[in-house]
């Protein structure tokens, strides 16, 4: 199996644990007049899982589509490894990207292709000269960590909600990502397979030492996987600390995400 | 005010859509070109159109044929058949009805893919790993019909002949090799070129307008369909456009 230096995804070294990853300061973005992240500002650590926490419309996929560039912010820096993502030119923000998984809420997986094809489609785009039986190796070493081995031939209308999940969730680890941004990753399944998936969440950080901003509204998952939690009300940052510090709170506002 | 607000959304659409070209020949024609995609859509547009192309024009040189006689033979002309309808399918109604029935076809197909594409976020999925979507999706879908409708046309063309060939000998007998003589001894280059010509653009209008309609779609599968739906009309209006433009074009270079 081809050993590929993580040099090779960049200029920048391997970040110590507990050095800011991603600083998010003063960004704003509106849509129309809709002003969707107002003075929004977070840092997030190596080896760090924080979880968003807000209402429906409140913003967090926004904030996440802006760190990873799909979408370009008003005002404000987002700083990624140091870099400010809104300033990349495109070839530059592809770099960043490779260091950036990004797991989709309806798993965006390409319908078209095998699940092999669709793990096989971003390592043949940034490291061209893996030979076939590299590729596969990979591809497989992908499956195995998400238990799903058997279904590299399948094509995603033969999977099930959860197994698309863990396709979708190997795909964004193969190029071996140093952070992860999870777009609710639990909603739409049983409870059985979400916990399965917070579980593999939290395997796959162990294992690969990354770090995490996790959007969710599942708050058994919120208190599996999170080691911080940001409670994003009105585009700001309006709660920030652990589990237990915003679940212990007396703030209604915060009391209202933790009622059973 | 209904007409203003109508008009508003029309000069605003006709920006968006200078702007998605614009955007395509700055970024999505640059290297590296997806060409093992590009290979997959010429197959899938040109290759798996070609029954279709080919049927259609094959009734269509026949009905021509059938319908063109009676007239003919009133004026005692009916050996102008060949010519007529050579002469005919060559420089306007192979060229449009192929862009028309492609238009159906892969327009729609393509403003639903894309459309589909973009609601479930494959499209982003697409450029978070690192791949420019209008490289990938758009570039090679638009190079691909671009340079396959001229194709088809041109096969089109000669089935519809032989639709026409048919459809002269159902009222008298003909030979084959008479048949194409007095075809191609009434055609000239002034004929074939204006008409293949104009196919390319007929082909670059409708890959864009699906790609720019599929790109552009809203939430939701009533998205998609709306998508597929406005491709076609949109290209195919556009073909008679740019059909309008080629005859004005060409009869400035005196080539009619």
């Amino acid at each position: 199996m081809a050993t590929i230096a993580k040099s090779d995804l960049g200029p920048e070294d391997k970040v110590a644990k507990g050095a800011p990853v991603i600083t998010i300061e003063h960004l704003f973005k509106r849509f129309g007049k809709n002003v969707v992240l107002k003075d929004f500002n977070l840092t997030v650590h190596q080896e760090e899982n924080v979880v968003v926490l807000g209402k429906s419309g409140a913003g967090k996929s926004v904030l996440i589509k802006c760190i990873i560039g799909l979408l370009k912010p008003d005002s404000g820096k987002i700083l990624v490894f140091g870099v400010n993502v809104p300033d990349l030119s495109p070839d530059d923000l592809d770099r960043v990207r490779t260091k950036i998984g990004f797991l989709f809420q309806a798993n965006a997986l390409y319908d078209s292709m095998t699940v092999r094809e669709n793990l096989e489609f971003p390592l043949r785009r940034h490291w061209i000269n893996l030979t076939q039986q590299e590729v596969n190796q990979m591809v497989l070493e992908a499956l195995e960590n998400v238990g799903l081995k058997n279904t590299v031939d399948m094509m995603p209308s033969e999977l099930s909600g959860g197994m698309l999940k863990r396709v979708a969730l190997a795909r964004t680890l193969i190029l071996k990502p140093e952070i992860i941004l999870y777009d609710e990753p639990t909603t739409g399944l049983d409870p059985v397979t979400a916990r399965e998936i917070d579980n593999l969440i939290l395997k796959l950080q162990k294992k690969y030492h990354t770090s995490s901003i996790v959007i969710s509204h599942d708050m058994n998952c919120v208190k599996n996987i999170a080691d911080r939690v940001i409670l994003l009300l009105d585009g700001m940052c309006y709660a920030d600390g652990t589990y237990e510090e915003l679940e212990n709170s007396s703030d209604e506002k915060i009391k209202q995400f933790f009622e059973p | 005010m209904a007409l203003i607000k109508d008009i508003g959304y029309f000069l605003d659409e006709t920006g968006s859509m200078a702007k998605f070209t614009g955007y395509l020949f700055s970024h999505g024609l640059r290297p590296r070109f997806e060409v093992k995609e590009l290979l997959a859509q010429c197959y899938t547009i040109g290759y798996k159109s070609f029954p279709l192309i080919g049927l259609t024009g094959f009734i269509m040189g026949l009905v021509l044929t059938m319908q063109l006689r009676p007239s003919l033979v009133s004026y005692g002309v009916q050996s102008e058949l060949p010519v007529m309808v050579g002469i005919a399918i060559v420089r306007e109604i192979g060229p449009v009805i192929t862009a028309l029935i492609f238009a159906g076809k892969i327009g729609s197909s393509i403003g639903a893919e894309l459309g589909s594409m973009k609601v479930t976020e494959q499209i982003d999925a697409m450029e978070v790993s690192g791949t420019n979507p209008y490289k990938y999706l758009v570039a090679t879908r638009v190079l691909a019909t671009t340079l396959m409708l001229p194709v088809l046309t041109i096969l089109g063309d000669a089935i519809s002949l032989f639709g026409a060939y048919i459809g002269v000998n159902l009222g008298s007998v003909t030979s084959l090799h008479f048949f194409f003589t007095q075809v191609f001894q009434s055609l000239s280059f002034s004929d074939i070129l204006p008409a293949i010509t104009k196919t390319f653009f007929f082909g670059f209008a409708v890959g864009i307008i699906g790609c720019y309609k599929g790109f552009n779609s809203s939430k939701g599968t009533q998205g998609v369909g709306i998508s597929a739906n406005s491709a076609v009309v949109l290209s195919s209006v556009l073909i008679f456009i740019i059909d309008l433009l080629a005859v004005q074009f060409t009869n400035l270079l005196g080539l009619n």
